[in-house]
């Protein structure tokens, strides 16, 4: 009785998220099936055809993102769990101070580094390396091209959401019993054995939460590659977002490729936790 | 696991520290430099600065980002707070449902939230015309029939998003509660009214200051949700740095950068050195 009375507190909010959540997630279901004229259709859907190169090219670029990311985050998160107290807080500080500056600003630092005119092309000039080079190779090169490269937006991608792949790992490891490890050596396991038996099937749930929290950021961004790509490298973010804001205006199409995009990435991730037996979700820190 | 950090560890630790601050540090720097080149150094100076705070279009995007969040951030933490407190005494079958909806924002890709929060917006806005126009002609009111994106809407979208970080940092603070101390408080005469105050309220504070803390930052830094739901007349801060980084090369741009920065790393030090401190103390007790 009691209990039900205090149930009923969530009653305004279930009727916010039917309104706000559900709802415009089902009209994007709605718009995906719809021509312009509002009759159902499924033209949309065979217009994504169309623009199959972007879903290939974004999935492509998210998954090297990703994968780079879990390279450079797990030895890193291993690493700084073996630190001393006061190391491993001013570490995870500084690791979490960039997530809390806009990511805009953090990959607008970027754009003037990798400019053909830019700092790194300069430094690479001034220690000679393109003498070097043209020396070498008899070629005629006076900078590196990065900018508004697939590289530069999977650079991007990396930067910017390497402390969401080390973060959920970390907060794993930290926490790892080290009884186990020491049970497993005495045991007679070497590293390698110890690492695979035991360590790295402990701390799945932090890189499952690590990768999700990479991946799905990276495959649906459109700033990041609007900026490091130049607007030539189109994902599917961008593909929406010209949908809805740009000359190209189509919410239907756009609503089409958002629903194939979260139908994609849903599957990806269920069949990802279904692999690592579906555990409890590491919540971040 | 236990053994002494190698060279090899701390040198990668290192890189990985050099490759998340380098382009910041750049940045900074070049905030203080007398030309708009983005790579030649060209002196000292503090003229963007003072370009910025005499360029109206951040200004008022500053005040619309603080306002934004500080209203969202509260009416989140409200509505969170009571939506939690229904969710936890609710029965399983009610509950898991609920929950997993309520994970859908977090979870979902932004720019879908995104996307599907301006088409309702704007359906609504078409239904809304065809209401007001009838009532209008029917009843001679003066309703306005064309709505259009803006603060309020992209209000309700930050609401929207911040509600469910609310719910999940409250959840854990209400599961660690000893349930009888409600029965207990209104055995002891309170009304359930005052049992919610005085007793729960206060049991589960520090979910809810962490909740609105949550959400506060959320709000300031979000971009993508913003986007699509402000219209064309609002911006907040983070839409106005698109909007310049798209169109034309301002070390203001850096400036707006420097001064956050400073502001987030001011923020996070004090924060962590009152941990520390509180640590100690309490690690202290534990000793006496």
């Amino acid at each position: 009785m009691k209990k039900n009375k205090l149930a009923l507190f969530s009653a305004p909010y279930v009727l916010w998220m039917a309104v706000f959540v559900v709802i415009p997630i089902l009209m994007i279901v709605v718009y995906a099936f719809s021509s312009a004229g509002g009759g159902f259709t499924l033209e949309n859907f065979a217009r994504i055809g169309d623009y199959m190169v972007v879903f290939t090219r974004s999935f492509k670029l998210a998954f090297i993102a990703t994968a780079i990311c879990l390279l450079l985050g797990y030895p890193v998160s291993c690493f700084l769990a073996r630190e001393g107290p006061r190391f491993q807080r001013v570490a995870m500080m500084l690791i979490m101070l960039p997530m809390w500056m806009n990511f805009l600003l953090r990959t607008y630092a970027w754009m003037s580094l990798l400019e053909n005119t830019g700092l790194l092309n300069r430094f690479f000039e001034a220690i000679g390396l393109f003498d070097l080079i043209n020396g070498i190779f008899g070629t005629n090169l006076e900078y590196f091209k990065m900018i508004n490269t697939q590289g530069a937006v999977v650079l991007g991608m990396v930067y910017n959401f390497l402390p969401f792949m080390i973060l959920p790992i970390y907060s794993v490891i930290v926490k790892l019993d080290h009884r186990l490890i020491e049970a497993a050596r005495d045991l007679g396991a070497d590293s390698a054995t110890v690492f695979r038996r035991v360590t790295l099937p402990l701390s799945l749930p932090g890189v499952l939460s690590g990768i999700t929290m990479v991946f799905v950021p990276a495959v649906s961004t459109f700033a990041i590659s609007q900026l490091l790509g130049g607007g030539k490298q189109l994902l599917l973010g961008n593909l929406i977002e010209m949908q809805f804001k740009g000359t190209a205006y189509n919410p239907q199409l756009g609503s089409a490729v958002a629903l194939v995009m979260m139908l994609v990435v849903v599957v990806c991730m269920t069949v990802m936790n279904r692999f690592g037996e579906g555990e409890e979700q590491a919540v971040m820190l | 696991m236990n053994r002494k950090p190698s060279l090899f560890s701390r040198l990668m630790t290192g890189l990985i520290f050099l490759f998340l601050y380098a382009p910041i540090f750049v940045l900074i720097i070049f905030s203080f430099n007398n030309s708009k080149s983005r790579s030649v150094w060209a002196g000292f100076t503090l003229d963007w600065y003072d370009k910025l705070f005499h360029d109206q279009m951040i200004l008022d995007a500053l005040y619309t980002t603080l306002a934004v969040s500080v209203l969202a951030a509260v009416i989140a933490t409200v509505a969170g707070t009571f939506a939690a407190i229904g969710f936890y005494n609710m029965k399983k079958r009610w509950r898991t449902p609920l929950m997993t909806v309520n994970n859908i924002p977090m979870v979902n890709a932004e720019i879908v939230t995104g996307v599907s929060l301006c088409l309702f917006f704007v359906a609504f806005f078409n239904l809304w015309g065809d209401f007001a126009h009838w009532v209008n002609g029917a009843f001679g009111l003066q309703l306005p029939e064309q709505l259009y994106l803006g603060f309020g809407t992209m209000l309700i979208a930050h609401i929207t998003f911040n509600i469910p970080y609310v719910i999940l940092s409250i959840m854990p603070k209400l599961r660690q509660m000893d349930k009888n101390l409600v029965d207990a408080a209104q055995d002891l005469g309170c009304t359930w009214m005052q049992a919610f105050w005085k007793v729960v309220v206060p049991e589960i504070k520090p979910g809810i200051i962490n909740g609105l803390l949550i959400a506060f930052t959320m709000s300031v830094d979000d971009f993508v949700i913003s986007y699509f739901t402000a219209g064309s007349s609002t911006a907040n801060l983070a839409m106005r740095i698109y909007a310049m980084t798209k169109k034309r090369i301002s070390p203001e741009v850096n400036a707006v950068s420097t001064l956050l920065f400073v502001t987030v790393l001011v923020l996070l030090v004090i924060i962590n050195v009152r941990e520390a401190r509180q640590e100690r103390a309490a690690a202290k007790q534990r000793i006496t």
